[in-house]
């Protein structure tokens, strides 16, 4: 008897660590001060061009909004995952539904550090793994801009989760494998300036790395596969590779990869189609140089074998 | 047995080769729409200088092999099988598949109905021939590795 009661104590007590362990690894990290100072003060005009980069509209407008519709961020485009159906949520600046209360600071949380307004965990379904790479600065002016947008009413409905994903607390252990400001690609001294803000628009706002590679089991991007290409996140298609050693990539040249970004045909002429063709026509809104930068960062990063061909070979016939 | 193996062994290669004929017959199409959309937009890239009786000649040869696509004939059930990019929802919803077909067919012929006759023009009619490319890849085809 007594040898049992000793055991249970140390359950208990392991238990007990193990779920102080868990509280204190999962507390929601908001932004510190250096970084809140960097923020600086926006400006509308730039940050229209990081809401395009940041494919904003294709998850927070109406699905398939074009014109006008797509700067009414009034949420309910649905993500389906292995975890559940997430629903994108209004973010256009209405104060009672959206994030119209939201100060800068608030905004700058949700970017970089995946918190909520509120101090929770957000789901990374919102691809703030990507954005928490981008300049401060960068995320200021989308604020800026995003102020001027139209306010809209109306909630969209709730995410549809199975436990334990439906508990954001545990979003925060994610969070410590997943979340990181450093970038993926670390880039010799001397490279061309091209190239880093071609290295800041992939990694950052264009969140390419989220259909581009690979996922672990844990829904988290494994990097060693960076832009590898992937399974599909839904169907049974892939995501090409655009590493240079991708089937296309390894015979494009920059100014090819440019030209797809901006008319979403590709060197044979052959058009772009499926979750890319939304992609590309942010892409097309970009300046010539932004889309040449991400050419050329395309070109320096490191060659990959695919990242789809792993498990199970595709049978064909 | 050994017989009715052999037939349905036989039949089943048929049937594979049957789509491999379809399923390149198909593409061979696309192909060529893409050879005649690359004339227009190496023009609008500036790659060749701008040429009206080029733009013409490439718009006829577009839309002539356009009204010809014939979903039935070139989509047949089962046909997503194989070295194909075609997606299964061209056949889990053929009509929003036919709709894109009409879609195609009516924007290529109002390119040669009324051809661009300048470079700004061209813009405009490659981006709303561009435009109906993609949708439908958007939709409809899905890359397999
Ligand atoms: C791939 C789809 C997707 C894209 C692209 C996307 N979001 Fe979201 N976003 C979501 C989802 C889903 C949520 C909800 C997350 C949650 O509930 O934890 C969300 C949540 C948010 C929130 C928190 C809102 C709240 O009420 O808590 C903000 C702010 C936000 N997104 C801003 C943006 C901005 C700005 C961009 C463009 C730079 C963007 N999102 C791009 C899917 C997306
Ligand atoms: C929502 C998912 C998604 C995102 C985000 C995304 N892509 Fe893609 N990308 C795709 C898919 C799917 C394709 C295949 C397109 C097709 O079937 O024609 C593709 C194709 C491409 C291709 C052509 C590759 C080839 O082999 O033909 C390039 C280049 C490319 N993407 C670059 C980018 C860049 C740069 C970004 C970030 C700015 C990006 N993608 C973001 C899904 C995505
Ligand atoms: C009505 C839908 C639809 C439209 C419109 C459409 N395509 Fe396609 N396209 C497809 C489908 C489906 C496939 C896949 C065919 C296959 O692999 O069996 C395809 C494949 C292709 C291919 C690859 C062929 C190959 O060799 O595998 C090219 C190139 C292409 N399309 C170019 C274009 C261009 C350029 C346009 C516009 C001028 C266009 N397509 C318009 C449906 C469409």
């Amino acid at each position: 008897m007594a040898v049992l009661r000793k055991l249970a104590i140390a359950a208990l007590a392991l238990g007990g660590a193990g779920a102080a362990a868990f509280w204190w690894l999962t507390v929601p990290e908001k932004l510190g001060a250096e970084t809140l100072a960097a923020l600086g003060t926006g400006d509308a005009t730039r940050g229209q061009r990081i809401f395009d980069a940041g494919g904003c509209a294709s998850c927070h407008a109406k699905a398939k909004s074009e014109g006008d519709a797509r700067l009414q961020l009034v949420g309910g485009v649905e993500l389906k995952t292995q975890f559940g159906t997430f629903v994108a949520p209004n973010i256009s600046p209405d104060a009672k539904d959206g994030i119209g209360g939201w100060s800068l600071e608030d905004f700058a949380n949700a970017m970089l550090k995946g918190v909520a307004r509120d101090g929770q965990h957000l789901y990374p379904a919102f691809p703030y793994t990507s954005y928490a790479r981008m300049k401060p600065a960068d995320v200021a002016d989308l604020y800026a801009f995003m102020t001027t947008l139209p306010p809209i009413a109306g909630k969209a409905p709730d995410h549809d989760l199975a436990f334990p994903f439906n508990i954001r607390r545990g979003i925060g252990l994610w969070k410590q494998l997943y979340l990181s400001d450093e970038p993926v690609v670390a880039l010799a001294a001397g490279t061309p300036e091209k190239v880093l803000h071609g290295r800041n628009l992939v990694e950052g706002a264009g969140h390419c790395g989220e259909c581009h590679t690979p996922r672990s089991f844990a829904g988290g991007p494994e990097n060693a596969q960076w832009l590898a290409g992937a399974k599909a996140a839904e169907g049974d298609g892939v995501v090409p590779n655009i590493t240079p050693e991708g089937r296309d990539m390894s015979g494009w040249s920059e100014s090819d990869i440019a030209s797809y970004l901006e008319t979403g045909f590709t060197p044979e002429f052959d058009s772009v189609g499926g979750t890319m063709v939304e992609v590309q026509k942010n892409m097309a809104r970009l300046t010539a140089e932004d889309r040449e930068a991400i050419a050329a960062y395309l070109k320096a990063i490191p060659g990959r074998a695919n990242g789809f061909s792993g498990s199970q070979p595709k049978p064909t016939g | 047995m050994r017989k009715l193996v052999f037939a349905v062994a036989a039949l089943a290669l048929a049937t594979t080769a049957a789509f491999a004929d379809v399923i390149a017959d198909r593409q061979a199409v696309m192909k060529e729409n893409a050879k005649d959309v690359g004339t227009l937009v190496k023009m609008v890239k500036g790659e060749t200088p701008f040429d009206a009786a080029a733009v013409l000649a490439a718009l006829t040869a577009l839309n002539n092999n356009v009204q010809k696509i014939d979903v039935a004939a070139s989509f047949p059930a089962g046909s997503d099988k194989g070295d194909t990019t075609a997606s299964p929802k061209i056949w889990e919803d053929p009509a929003g598949f036919q709709a894109q077909v009409d879609k195609f067919k009516a924007v290529t012929a109002a390119a040669v109905a009324n051809p661009a006759q300048d470079l700004d023009a061209l813009k405009a009619q490659v981006g709303a021939i561009g435009q109906t490319c993609g949708t439908c890849h958007e939709a409809f085809r899905v890359k397999k590795g």
